[in-house]
């Protein structure tokens, strides 16, 4: 038999409903595999004896016949995401110590469906990068590894779920996406994550980063097993203003391979100078297993891209400044010992609390919608986000989703691009038009580049069409066959 | 544009985060960076677009005037870095005379 954590969960599923093995030897094995890589740094709380508990469980409704969706899998749960009575830190030292008092929809959504939590999953400090460097609780490593056996990182700033699931740690993950923290690490990890449609999964219980842009969303090795992952957390949730009160369609069920008079849109303007070839390369490929498939390959334009990240980077930091005013020393969380007044404890319990990168955002969100500059930055922002929107709007006026590379380059060594924030915004170049749309789209391995690291294609669809995402990401998927693995994994097995 | 080192410290301040005298200028370099890259924004044409604050085209939707949570006090305050008699408790507000 297959090694219990290298099952998918469609086929872990299967096996539990025959008695194959129980949720508690499937729990205890993947128990025994995040003990075994602790070096990868996935998790800042591991929770064995939460996970044991709930597979115990779920063994007793697999026993009476009345399990739930995903019941008995194991799950790595963001740090994002709170827990009631599991510390949740957004992996910054302002929350250390931070006990909820309540579960977040999505992790309660999990719970009801019988998914087993392992452990909170690192991440950039309140889900601020992409590469998993700016965790008060220290760097993600990725599971793969240059020849060279250089460290890189796993892409942020979903990094410890995307290495959980890629290491064969976990089978799934939560994970959120504000400006491609789902796609871009799916991408670097070789695995596959999907950011669903604005309003589909509950903001509610979610540490805030930027609300209009925060989408909760699933992690797992395959397309399927994101569908059944969302599926599971995706509904309305009235604590949420923005949840959608719309069914959920069944996602697995909309996978099926028949692309037969879909028409694909390939924008030019994703075609950057100085993107590694195999990258071009790669998509063209993607392009050409969606046309033998059946679909149409459609030259498309979605003119506005360029200036998507710029925006980006005036909205996110506005909506973070008011989101962190919150963390004060006063209700929860780190609170300065060496303060004397009131105001003097707020401005050093924050200088103490928070990093560098989120100390940055917050004062560039600070500027933005100061006196005086808020019309020239904050109000163009969001001209700028309308026109996005419309440029895709126009765009699926004739084709049913696009094709694109997930990420400007492969994974890269822990350490680099650190010395210029821009550099770094980059990474998200072909993500960040999504989140300021709303619109959902998954990244899906598709190959590897000359360095054998992963590279993932982006499939974006309309509003509320997840369906067709899926159905797409799964003939890319079924066409690219991506069975390499982790040298991680890989030297384990040997 | 360049951030002086009176507008860092006003930004800092309204961000409510203290900053070193040593890092004013190396906070000043970078957000100048970031503002500049986006000050790119200004090529494109937007005197007719409508500004999108959320993609959400719903009303947000009214419930009963009722109350449904509350009455757990001792939840609220369990992170409470100081608290006392069911209070938040916090430096000196009002300076006393004399």
């Amino acid at each position: 038999m297959t090694e219990l954590t290298h099952l998918t969960i469609e086929d872990a599923l299967k096996g539990l409903k025959n008695k194959d093995f129980s949720a508690k030897e499937l729990a205890e094995a993947h128990i025994e595999a995040m003990e075994g890589a602790r070096d990868l740094n996935a998790f800042i709380v591991e929770t064995p004896e939460i996970a044991l508990k709930q597979a115990e469980e779920s063994d007793k409704r697999y026993a009476s016949g009345d399990e739930g969706l995903l019941d008995g899998i194991p799950f790595a749960n963001k740090d994002l995401f709170c827990t009631e009575g599991t510390q949740t830190t957004a992996a910054s030292k302002i929350l250390e110590g931070f006990v909820p008092q309540y579960t977040s929809t999505v992790g309660q959504n999990l719970a009801d469906a019988g998914a087993v939590m392992l452990g909170k999953a690192n991440l950039d400090q309140f889900a601020m990068g992409s590469s998993n460097t700016t965790s008060a609780f220290g760097n993600v490593i990725n599971p793969w590894k240059t020849s060279d056996g250089k460290d890189l990182v796993p892409g942020g700033s979903s990094g410890g779920s995307a290495a959980a699931v890629a290491a064969r740690i976990s089978m799934g993950a939560t994970a959120t996406d504000t400006g491609g923290s789902i796609r871009q690490p799916a991408s670097f990890c070789g695995i596959s994550g999907i950011k669903p449609t604005y309003g589909r999964c509950s903001r509610w219980g979610v540490v805030a980063f930027s609300s209009s842009l925060d989408h909760p969303g699933p992690l797992a090795r395959t397309v399927k097993d994101n569908a059944l992952m969302l599926q599971a957390m995706a509904g309305y949730d009235p604590k949420d203003s923005t949840s959608a009160n719309k069914p959920v369609p069944d996602y697995a069920a909309a996978m099926t391979g028949d692309m037969k008079g879909m028409k694909i849109g390939i924008p030019k303007e994703y075609r950057l100078d100085g993107m590694p070839e195999e990258i071009g390369k790669l998509w063209d490929q993607g392009a050409q297993w969606l046309k033998e498939a059946g679909a149409e390959i459609v030259d498309i334009s979605l003119p506005h891209t360029k200036y998507a990240l710029p925006a980006y980077y005036i909205i996110a930091p506005a909506e973070a400044s008011s989101n962190l005013a919150r963390y004060d020393g006063v209700k929860y969380g780190h609170r300065s010992k060496d303060a004397e007044t009131l105001a003097d404890m707020y401005a050093k319990t924050r200088a103490e609390g928070f990093g560098d990168e989120v100390q940055r955002r917050i004062m560039i969100g600070a500027y933005v919608l100061s006196a005086g500059y808020y019309d020239a930055y904050y109000i163009k922002a969001q001209k700028i986000r309308r026109l996005i929107l419309n440029d895709f709007e126009k765009a699926y006026e004739t084709v049913d989703a696009i094709l694109t590379p997930t990420a400007p380059s492969a994974a890269f060594p822990i350490g680099e691009n650190e010395d210029d924030p821009i550099k770094m915004y980059l990474n998200d170049v072909f993500t960040v038009t999504a989140n300021l749309a709303g619109v959902p789209g998954m990244s899906v391995p598709a190959g590897l580049d000359a360095n054998g690291l992963p590279l993932g294609l982006q499939i974006l669809g309309k509003a509320w069409d997840e369906e067709t995402v899926f159905k797409v990401g799964g003939v890319i998927e079924e066409a690219a066959q991506f069975n390499a693995m982790p040298q991680k994994v890989m030297s384990k097995a040997a | 544009m360049s951030l002086d080192e009176q507008t860092v410290r006003k930004v800092a301040r309204l961000a409510n985060i203290e900053i070193a005298d040593s890092d004013v200028d190396r906070i000043g370099t970078q957000l100048s960076g970031i503002l500049q890259w986006v000050e790119q924004l200004g090529e494109v044409d937007t005197d007719n677009v409508e500004p999108l604050a959320n993609v959400v085209n719903i009303d947000l939707h009214l419930r009963e005037d009722e109350v449904t949570d509350g009455d757990c006090a001792d939840k609220v305050l369990a992170n409470a870095p100081e608290e006392t008699q069911g209070f938040f408790v916090v430096p000196k507000v009002v300076e006393q005379e004399g």
